[in-house]
């Protein structure tokens, strides 16, 4: 956006003054997270830039806080770094544990919440579908109560999930959920599915309806029509929906807090560990992989949504 | 699929048997009833499709919510282990001054409880309406478990003259029933005396109102915070070309896709006293090493960590309908003698009302239950309601008191969900 022509002399200053502010929103935007990237590298254990650092004195950093990550929770982290050391920190250290809880329940809990997600998109989505403001308002919900009264909820259910059946007069008591892993992936899938339904629904408000009955009068019966026709199309949507729900479940920590065991510790669960009790740079660390991997996300939903673009592009609306 | 879903396949052909004058499928049904069934059919078919992700909602998040609404207004853990008491209250009105029943019953129960090593749940009970009763009762369990011997007032009396209290008396009688408002009342800083009037309680005990009400506020600033920050970064977008604008919205959604604890863990280190501000405005010269500002633990961390962490959800409704606003508008109001001003207010600000409204909604109702950032960089000045609710689930595990607060905080978010649902609807909610 240029000024116009026609703007006077204290228009055009106000612009470049605007734009200055914009420009310090985007450094507050930003800013916090660029920071602890360097800071992550520092060779002391403080949370500011060090004099060396300032030099750039190679000094001054060190991977020190990443090799941590590997070292803590290990039964010999100053042995050799041969294969029996990786067996070790592979098995024990605290961080690969929380990294490989984190990836299970993610993905689990994506597969959940994307394949109950897509097919609900797909029945909401249909012009007949019979009050569906109402049930969208309730599945799009677990995004909207706060995570904590779910959460508490969430705490008396699973601990006994069949005490609803004692409502009716049966057997009131099955075991819980509480503390296993289908626990806690069943509670991701909750919050992941909201996601799932926003990213489909509107996927499938440029979906031409016409392609399927074109499909149904080519023969084709309605799983081949899905698998051929429909889903290939929405599938962009479909993808990031899942993205979402999976960073959803990546990261969770109220629930897992409220109802996981000691087996399910999870990355945010560990940094939220480490920041109540002794906040460490090895935590910077981990934010460090973290907004790596946020990049990684980001670029894949934004090609996702270039690709579904591209693909509405050429159906006629 | 589609022959079901499309009623005009009903007709393809013309109608053929019109004896009676009504119109008529290709094989003779009458074409309203043909219609209406095919309808009907294609309603079912959705609703299918839908029906597993409702079930599953409904049974791992509307039923865990059914049962939170439920404990907070339903404990039986007096009334399920002091039966012959409870009986006792139930036949006799208040103001009824405990008789010698009450006391063999009293006796009785907590004789019966002590042995079934359930005095503890009874104690913690009563414990939440009169603070320090738990000692009172498993003291007297511990004494009583061998059982009690008449006059059971005097004998109880003698074990510890707390059991003539008025005060636990009625809240006994409170106990007595497991369906309870105590824990709505002590939610409003409200409480029963001796006589079972509701009364506020002592001015050093409010805490809850207070809580209630910095949580709307702080939400409501964070609410503003985030408008004025989003409002000209989000015109910027929606007016730079495509291509720039995608760049820039790229920072934007990075910290949007990130998470949520790294975002609170870099403003802990940005913002404490050793932190990299600090080092600045001490280096800058504008403080002086020893008077480096507080900003973190109180009030000021948890409203500049929410507002960063909130400002993507106001941005994103903002920029979705500011790119809708055709720009001839405002160029049309300043052809016909506007000050760019007054096109702004009044031709292009008015525009962009629906997305603020959106992205307001979104924020207030995400501010309002925030937990994990206040109970980090909160202190005790930035706590809000929903810590609260944790502090009774983990450490005090009064549970019925947790859900009584999720549930005022609940009906709080819920009215504002519908109101987002009437003015901006559900299907207009975009991420990214």
């Amino acid at each position: 956006m240029a000024v116009p022509t026609y703007a006077s002399p204290l228009e055009r200053a106000w612009h470049y003054a605007y734009l200055v502010i914009c420009g310090l929103i985007f450094f507050f935007l930003i800013a916090p997270i660029v920071v602890i990237i360097p800071l992550s590298f520092n060779a002391e254990p403080y949370f500011t830039f060090t004099d060396r650092m300032l030099e750039f004195d190679p000094d001054g950093y060190s991977m020190r806080w990443y090799d941590s990550l590997l070292t803590f929770g290990m039964q010999r982290p100053d042995a050799p770094r041969d294969l029996g050391w990786w067996a070790d920190a592979w098995a024990n250290a605290k961080w690969v544990n929380a990294a490989k809880n984190s990836i299970i329940i993610g993905f689990f809990s994506t597969i959940l919440a994307t394949a109950l997600g897509t097919l609900a998109a797909l029945g909401l989505s249909r012009p007949e579908m019979p009050f569906r403001r109402a049930i969208m308002a309730i599945l799009i919900s677990p995004m909207i109560v706060p995570l904590i009264i779910t959460a508490t909820g969430m705490f008396f259910f699973y601990s006994n999930p069949c005490s609803v059946l004692g409502w009716v007069g049966l057997p009131s008591n099955c075991g819980r959920l509480a503390g296993t892993y289908v626990g806690v992936i069943l509670a991701h899938a909750t919050l992941g599915i909201p996601f799932v339904i926003i990213t489909v629904t509107a996927t499938l408000v440029g979906f031409d309806q016409s392609l399927n009955r074109a499909a149904a009068s080519l023969g084709a019966n309605p799983r081949t029509t899905f698998f051929r026709i429909t889903m290939p199309l929405i599938l962009p949507g479909v993808i990031s929906g899942a993205l979402f729900a999976f960073v959803t479940s990546f990261d969770e920590v109220v629930a897992v807090l409220f109802i996981a065991g000691p087996d399910q510790q999870t990355i945010p669960r560990q940094m939220w560990n480490g920041i109540r009790e002794q906040i460490s740079p090895a935590i910077l660390a981990v934010a460090t992989l973290l907004v790596v991997f946020s990049i990684a996300l980001l670029t894949t939903v934004e090609l996702l949504r270039r690709r579904s673009e591209r693909i509405r592009g050429v159906t006629p609306h | 699929m589609a022959n079901a879903l499309d009623p005009h396949a009903a007709i393809a052909t013309v109608a053929t048997g019109e004896t009676d004058g009504t119109l008529r499928t290709a094989d003779g049904k009458p074409l309203a009833r043909a219609l209406a069934r095919s309808q009907t059919r294609a309603r079912r078919r959705a609703f299918l499709l839908v029906l597993p992700l409702l079930a599953f909602i409904m049974l791992t998040f509307v039923v865990p919510i059914g049962q939170m609404l439920q404990r907070s207004f339903y404990n039986d853990g007096f009334s399920a282990h002091m039966p012959q008491l409870s009986q006792w209250f139930a036949d006799h009105p208040r103001g009824t001054d405990p008789d010698d029943a009450a006391w063999a019953a009293l006796a009785a129960d907590l004789s019966a409880a002590a042995e079934a090593r359930t005095i503890g749940i009874v104690g913690t009970r009563i414990n939440y309406d009169v603070p320090g009763t738990r000692s009172l009762f498993t003291s007297t369990g511990r004494k009583a478990r061998g059982g009690i011997e008449p006059p059971y007032r005097e004998a109880l009396l003698e074990m510890n003259d707390d059991w003539a209290s008025p005060r636990l008396w009625s809240a006994m009688r409170e106990a007595s029933t497991p369906l309870t408002t105590n824990f709505y009342l002590a939610s409003l800083d409200r409480t029963r005396n001796d006589a079972g009037e509701i009364v506020q309680v002592q001015e050093r005990q409010r805490v809850y109102v207070m809580l209630f009400m910095r949580t709307f506020w702080l939400s409501l600033l964070i609410t503003a915070l985030t408008f004025i920050l989003g409002f000209p970064i989000a015109h910027l977008l929606a007016t730079l070309p495509m291509r720039r604008s995608n760049l820039l919205m790229i920072l934007v959604l990075l910290p949007f896709w990130t998470s949520l604890l790294v975002r609170t863990t870099s403003w802990m280190v940005l913002l404490q006293q050793q932190g990299v501000i600090n080092d600045i405005l001490v280096w800058l010269g504008l403080i002086g090493n020893g008077q480096r500002l507080q900003m973190i633990y109180n009030q000021t961390g948890t409203i500049i960590a929410m507002t960063h962490i909130l400002l993507p959800f106001m941005i994103l409704p903002l920029y979705s309908v500011m790119r809708t606003i055709n720009p001839s508008y405002v160029r049309a109001a300043r052809s016909l003698g506007a000050t760019s001003w007054t096109a702004f207010r009044r031709v292009y600000f008015p525009q962009t009302l629906p997305g603020l409204g959106a992205g307001a909604l979104l924020v207030f109702i995400l501010a309002v239950g925030y937990y994990i950032t206040p109970a980090l960089v909160g202190g005790s000045s930035g706590q809000l309601i929903s810590n609260m609710i944790a502090m009774h689930m983990t450490d005090t595990l009064n549970w019925s008191m947790a859900a009584a607060l999720a549930s005022l905080l609940l009906a709080a978010v819920l009215i504002l969900y519908w109101l987002y649902d009437r003015l901006v609807g559900i299907d207009n909610l975009k991420l990214g």
